[in-house]
């Protein structure tokens, strides 16, 4: 390639990466800072997609699409779906914060921790010169080829049991959702499953009495 | 029989055994019964063995019986065994011969008392730790013997503990000889780390070859135990205490046997006393001093049985006496003698006490002659023999002491002059006031008995808190008369037949026991007997004839003296009370003085600890630990407030620990 | 000049942070969980950065299945928070301190 081309590719990387940068660390701040739930989840769209150029200009096609399908198409659909649900779009009181020193501890650590990854990444040489692991990223071939050769191959122990994940966690799903039976017995617990820890106002008296269990 | 020689301390060992299994179903008498044919079978044993050591020839008569190895350890090899030769041989003789004596006339003395059987058990283990003490071939069997007698004598002492008096006086006795027992334990290490061993043999074989020090210390160490064992100054203040115990107690233990421990021990170790330079001066001057003092004090007392605690403790004086002037046969005749005479009069108080219905104020008795004339004859017998009248028994060995005092020092034989006046005088006054003179017992109130169970309160804490007892609860010797009034008549009467038969016979020996070591030549009985076992270190008095004819006429002119002085004074029941000051009735405030240094101090001691260190420190510390817990986890407990960002906030914060380690160790 | 790893690392950092803080600071049950999503957001950059400048597909191999257990994470974690809070509108993080020591 030309040199021009070359330079021409890296300023192209260059404005790609910075305005990335940007829609994702906006859309992250945003979701912090915005006190209505809906306009948190748009916020984490925002940021998702961000994300997903990213991993395209990182050359990781397949999981691009992925993060957009997956992500921000059922994830954050998902957490709208249940705002709506159970009505937790009352805006939260930003300013207040009950607990002693939580925020000015919180930013405190935030930034503490962030100056230390931060060195981490700086110094050192990852690059070993070993060879691939798991097959060369890089080369012949499309990216889900690779992709799926991993996977398929020798993560494929992993595979199978993520996909038992998958299935446990729809059925743990559905019984958490479910609504409790009419009661049939004294003392039947199956009924009134974790409902009863919250401090709700006037819930039954003998609800604080079943969070022994 | 030699080598059965185990017996004689094995039989009252048995005695005691059964006792303690079947004495309760015994009862009353037949445990006495049973701890009196255990006594005799052991005197019958000790003749046997007496009769066989006299077949061997003079210097083979000694004989040491293995037993068994009692302590293998290392360097320490204590093998216990018996030995067997004339020393102890006479000392087992006359411990087991009063003691069978002493358990006969205690069948009917304790006869009533709820705790008989346990009487029997404590009077059989002291006889056998007697024996074991007498018999031991080392140091440390001795010392095994020594301990027992300490406590059967705490046990007996305290026999009717619910009496406060009772009870302290038994602890007093215990703790006083412990201090002696310091410096004999003392000089066991000193003896083992000088010579290797602690058997006799041992040691008196190789005592040459000891430093003169070591020598002097060891020497003075026993010394030191018996003092407190035989109750010389300044360890004698148990000994009129230890009245509080019953009548064939202070007999058999604080009269014939128990107190003569001491002065046997020094015998045992005569060799290495002859060796020290001045240990024996001071040996001598302190049972002179003893002797001169308790005599001074007898002179003032009331109580029947304390006279003769004091005089015992006199008599013992003397034979220290004997013994720092290298006189040692004169000490173990005079032993002996005392040993007939004392339980005799000891008996005989105790005859009196039990006829008159527990009284022991010797002012409120009199003309008991004419009541108890067995007793009274007894007594009187016994009386010459102290007062040191010849033919009897006292006299001459007594007269054997002086003559080795007047050889060793003027002075020291000048003092045992006077205290043999003081002890005739004394003696005397007890004899005219309790026998002759006017019925003072009739003047007596009913029920006012109870009240001299210590005749003056001799320092504090030692018992005198006796509460006003009720009337006809025990007094001192309550022996088969506790809560009752006594037999229903008032008047004395004389006691039955076992408890005066022993009476008699000790009377006969105090009458004979004189021809054991008569100053006439051919009559040395006893010097002959016992000379293998001292052999040089045998002090010989060589005095003229002409010159022990004239000491012994010094000898019986105190005697006169003393017993006339009394007469002019008490006989023909004259007067009740003379001569006693009220510093000789405190024996010259001994007791307090001890009160004030030693008990004062301790009890403070005491109370600091208790409250300060015990209650305060140590207590705090527990209870502070518990406390400091608490409040630590009171603390901590806020740690947890429940709310979930906290706890998130805890995870970012050790998120944030462990990214800056990892970053120190990548060295950046 | 041209992009080397770090800078997608620092950006990685910088979405990790920020997701942290918003856990710590947000009340809102929904809210913290988008924070959540943040930061696993933030750790799938990490790792497909890595896998380009290690050439190494294993990388991208494990953020397909972050992927997957985030999905099958969220869903578990909303089944739960709809049937904690369905009672009451407008619960929060704060309300669930009965463990209070």
């Amino acid at each position: 390639m030309s040199l021009g081309l070359l330079l021409a590719a890296t300023k192209v990387d260059q404005g790609v990466f910075l305005a990335c940068a940007v829609i994702v660390l906006s859309g992250a701040i945003g979701v912090v800072i915005s006190s209505n739930p809906v306009h948190a989840a748009l916020s984490l769209v925002m940021t998702l997609f961000g994300i997903a150029v990213l991993f395209v200009a990182q050359e990781a096609h397949f999981l691009a699409a992925v993060q957009v399908i997956v992500y921000a198409g059922a994830i954050v659909v998902l957490f709208l779906f249940v705002i709506m649900l159970i009505g937790v779009d009352r805006a939260e009181d930003i300013r207040s914060e009950p607990l002693r020193g939580q925020r000015p501890l919180a930013v405190l650590l935030g930034l503490v921790a962030l100056a230390e990854i931060v060195l981490l990444s700086r110094g050192g040489d990852w690059v070993t010169g070993a060879p691939a692991v798991a097959g060369q990223a890089s080369g012949e071939g499309s990216n889900v080829e690779k992709l799926a050769e991993s996977i398929f191959t020798r993560y494929m122990f992993a595979f199978e049991v993520t996909s038992v994940l998958l299935i446990i966690a729809v059925v743990g799903a559905v019984v958490l959702v479910r609504r409790p039976p009419p009661p049939v017995a004294e003392g039947d617990s199956e009924g009134e499953p974790v409902s009863a820890v919250v401090n709700v106002p006037g819930a039954p008296a003998d609800a604080g009495a079943e969070t022994a269990r | 029989m030699l080598e059965n020689a185990y017996l004689i301390p094995l039989l009252p060992l048995v005695g005691f055994l059964v006792l303690v299994a079947v004495g309760k179903r015994a009862g009353d008498p037949g445990a006495g019964w049973i701890g009196t044919a255990a006594v005799g079978g052991s005197f019958l044993a000790t003749l046997v063995a007496f009769f066989e050591l006299l077949g061997e020839d003079g210097h083979d008569r000694h004989v040491v019986d293995h037993l068994f190895t009692w302590i293998p350890a290392g360097g320490l090899d204590v093998e216990a065994g018996l030995l067997v030769d004339p020393l102890s041989i006479t000392m087992a003789l006359f411990v087991t011969g009063v003691g069978f004596l002493i358990h006969l006339y205690s069948i009917g003395y304790m006869k009533g008392d709820e705790r008989y059987p346990r009487f029997f058990v404590y009077l059989n283990l002291f006889v056998f730790s007697m024996l074991v003490l007498v018999l031991g071939d080392s140091l440390l069997l001795t010392f095994v013997g020594w301990e027992g007698v300490g406590a059967c004598s705490y046990l007996l002492i305290s026999f009717w503990f619910e009496r406060e008096s009772a009870a302290s006086a038994g602890k007093k006795a215990f703790v006083v000889n412990r201090v002696g027992d310091f410096g004999f334990m003392i000089a066991m290490f000193l003896c083992f780390a000088t010579f290797g061993t602690l058997e006799y043999a041992g040691i008196l074989e190789n005592a040459e070859g000891a430093g003169q020090s070591t020598l002097s210390a060891i020497a003075l160490l026993l010394f030191v135990g018996a003092c407190g064992k035989s109750a010389q100054l300044p360890l004698f203040v148990w000994l009129p205490d230890a009245m509080e115990g019953p009548t064939p107690v202070s007999a058999l233990i604080h009269a014939a046997t128990m107190v003569t421990a001491g002065v046997y021990l020094m015998c045992r170790v005569a060799p290495l006393l002859a060796l020290t330079d001045d240990v024996g001066t001071v040996i001598a001057v302190v049972g002179a001093a003893t002797a001169f003092f308790a005599a001074t004090v007898a002179v003032a007392q009331d109580d029947i049985k304390r006279v003769l605690a004091y005089s015992t403790i006199s008599q013992l004086g003397y034979m220290f006496l004997a013994v720092g002037s290298g006189a040692y046969v004169a000490a173990i005749f005079h032993m002996v003698t005392h040993a007939f005479f004392k339980a005799l009069l000891f008996l005989g108080a105790g005859s009196v006490i039990h006829g008159l219905h527990d009284e022991q104020d010797m002012k409120r008795m009199g003309a008991l002659k004419k009541w108890m004339p067995i007793t009274s004859a007894t007594f009187i017998v016994g009386w010459l023999a102290i007062a040191g009248v010849p033919p009897f028994a006292g006299f001459w060995s007594k007269d054997d002491i002086l003559l080795a005092a007047w050889d060793k020092s003027v002075a020291l034989w000048a003092v045992g002059l006077v205290t043999a006046l003081l002890t005739a005088y004394y003696m005397s006054r007890q004899v005219f006031l309790v026998f002759y003179g006017d019925e003072r017992w009739r003047s007596v109130p009913a029920d006012d008995k109870a009240e001299l169970t210590e005749p003056e309160p001799v320092g504090p804490g030692t018992g005198a808190r006796v509460a006003a007892a009720p009337a006809g609860h025990a007094a001192a010797d309550a022996g088969g008369h506790r809560g009752s009034g006594g037999h229903g008549h008032r008047e004395p009467h004389e006691s039955p037949w076992l408890m005066a038969g022993p009476l008699v016979v000790l009377a006969g020996l105090a009458v004979v026991a004189g021809g054991l070591n008569l100053p006439f030549d051919g009559f040395h009985h006893l010097e002959h007997f016992l000379e293998p076992v001292f052999e040089d270190a045998l002090h010989h008095t060589d005095l003229g004839g002409g010159e022990k004819v004239r000491l012994g006429l010094f000898a019986t002119a105190a005697a006169a003296a003393g017993i006339a002085l009394a007469y002019s004074v008490f006989g023909k029941g004259r007067r009740t009370d003379a001569f006693e000051p009220a510093v000789l009735k405190r024996a010259w405030g001994v007791d307090a003085l001890y009160a004030a240094l030693i008990e004062a101090p301790g009890r403070a001691l005491s109370a600091f600890a208790a409250y300060v260190v015990d209650a305060r420190i140590i207590d705090g510390i527990v209870n502070g630990t518990g406390t400091v817990v608490r409040a630590g986890g009171g603390i901590l407990r806020r740690v947890q407030t429940g709310y979930v960002r906290n706890y998130a906030l805890g995870v970012a914060f050790g998120t944030t620990l462990l990214l800056g380690w990892v970053l120190v160790r990548a060295g950046i | 000049m041209s992009i080397g790893g770090e800078w997608y690392l620092y950006l990685a950092a910088a979405l990790f942070t920020i997701g942290a803080v918003g856990l710590l600071v947000r009340r809102n049950v929904l809210v913290m969980f988008m924070c959540v999503e943040l930061m696993l957001n933030a750790v799938n950059l990490t790792f497909v950065t890595f896998a380009r400048e290690l050439d190494d597909i294993g990388g991208q191999s494990l953020v397909f299945f972050v992927l997957v257990v985030a999905a099958a994470e969220v869903v578990v974690g909303l089944g739960i928070i709809v049937s904690i809070f369905r009672r009451r509108a407008g619960a929060t993080a704060d309300d669930l301190h009965l463990l209070k020591g």
